[in-house]
């Protein structure tokens, strides 16, 4: 059992219980993927309620005016370093039974230009991905403009991929 | 019920998007990043025979349910838990933003910028359309955002998270100390 999660783990795009749900029914399609919506309803709530989607926390953390974005994205990473430590010490397995599985991000050029690029946007829009959902739904349905903006950002990426540096 | 309508400070915020991590892997080995999401929907949407989008988006749905609930979240956040008072920005900050005739008003977003009337103007050009455009083509180009790359990727001790947290660090730096007076005159 576990070898063969490990098989489809190693593959780019995981799950095939997924696919295998998906298949099945639609009850059981939404009732697998209904926690993911409830990780993601609290994800939001917190980037609204600490201000993470305001563009004027996003302008003080690159102005160094104030600690609390350096606060947030510290602490979060520490929390998720001690985590994943202890998810490996103790070899805690998955809800389903499956062995936890961490893929290697491979670099290439573009994780810097690519990160530069996404740097200038973050700081034009004060929004990363995560809070672009959140703004619209809080108060600014016109960042729905962004949000298509970024989609289409990410489709030229993919049409021009093969002629981008890497 | 006082402490959840306040504004929520770092210490509070940061452990729970960290707990993000061993929750979405716990629940079903799946990582936590929200930028393959514009991705995804790419691929549902529009994909247009690039190989890019040429795969089981299906099989990343959990990623779709994921951001359509930080959506319900954000609406719960301003809604019922809506923080009554007015949102403090740091001084140096307001006074910096002052001179480049951007108001600190106690909004979330300014609306000299991001008002909806803005939309059809220059504002709506360089804010809403470049930045949407940088962060959707820019998290692609780097593999990640601030989610899958320095959350994620840092948790899990990955080099080219670092290079790329670094790299969208000084990007935001460039644009707001750099580009952005000249682009905010520009306008």
């Amino acid at each position: 059992m576990s070898t063969l999660n490990q098989n489809n783990n190693s593959e780019k795009f995981t799950g095939g219980d997924d696919l295998s749900n998906f298949q099945s029914s639609r009850e059981s399609w939404l009732g697998s993927n209904i926690k993911y919506l409830l990780a993601g309803l609290l994800t939001g709530v917190v980037f609204v309620k600490a201000e993470i989607s305001s563009w004027y926390r996003i302008q003080e953390m690159f102005r160094f005016d104030s600690f609390h974005m350096y606060g947030v994205i510290g602490s979060a990473v520490f929390t998720a370093v001690v985590s994943v430590w202890l998810i490996k010490k103790f070899g805690t397995k998955t809800i389903q039974g499956e062995a936890v599985v961490l893929s290697d991000k491979k670099f290439h050029m573009g994780v810097v230009w690519g990160g530069l690029l996404f740097g200038f946007g973050w700081a034009l829009t004060g929004a990363c991905p995560g809070p672009l959902f959140a703004q619209i739904t809080s108060g600014y349905p016109q960042i729905a403009v962004t949000l298509l903006s970024a989609l289409a950002g990410t489709w030229t990426y993919g049409l021009l991929k093969e002629k981008l540096p890497h | 019920m006082d402490s959840l309508v306040k504004p929520w400070p770092w210490y509070v915020a940061g452990p729970i998007l960290g707990l993000m991590v061993p929750l979405l892997l716990l629940l079903g080995n799946k990582r936590f990043g929200i930028s393959g999401s514009l991705r995804h929907i790419c691929a549902a949407c529009l994909p247009a025979k690039i190989p890019f989008f040429q795969y089981q988006w299906k099989h990343e749905i959990w990623n779709i349910f994921f951001v359509v609930g930080i959506g319900v979240g954000g609406w719960l956040a301003a809604g019922p838990l809506a923080n009554p008072e007015a949102i403090t920005v740091a001084p140096a900050t307001a006074s910096a933003l002052a001179t480049l005739g951007i108001e600190s008003n106690g909004t979330l977003m300014p609306a000299s910028i991001f008002g909806p009337e803005q939309l059809f103007t220059s504002n709506g050009l360089l804010f809403f359309v470049l930045g949407g455009f940088l962060v959707g083509f820019g998290t692609r180009y780097g593999g990640g955002c601030t989610s899958g790359h320095a959350i994620f990727g840092l948790s899990t001790l990955q080099w080219p998270s670092l290079v790329a947290t670094v790299s969208f660090m000084a990007g935001g730096f460039i644009m707001v100390h750099v580009l952005f007076p000249f682009l905010i005159k520009l306008i």
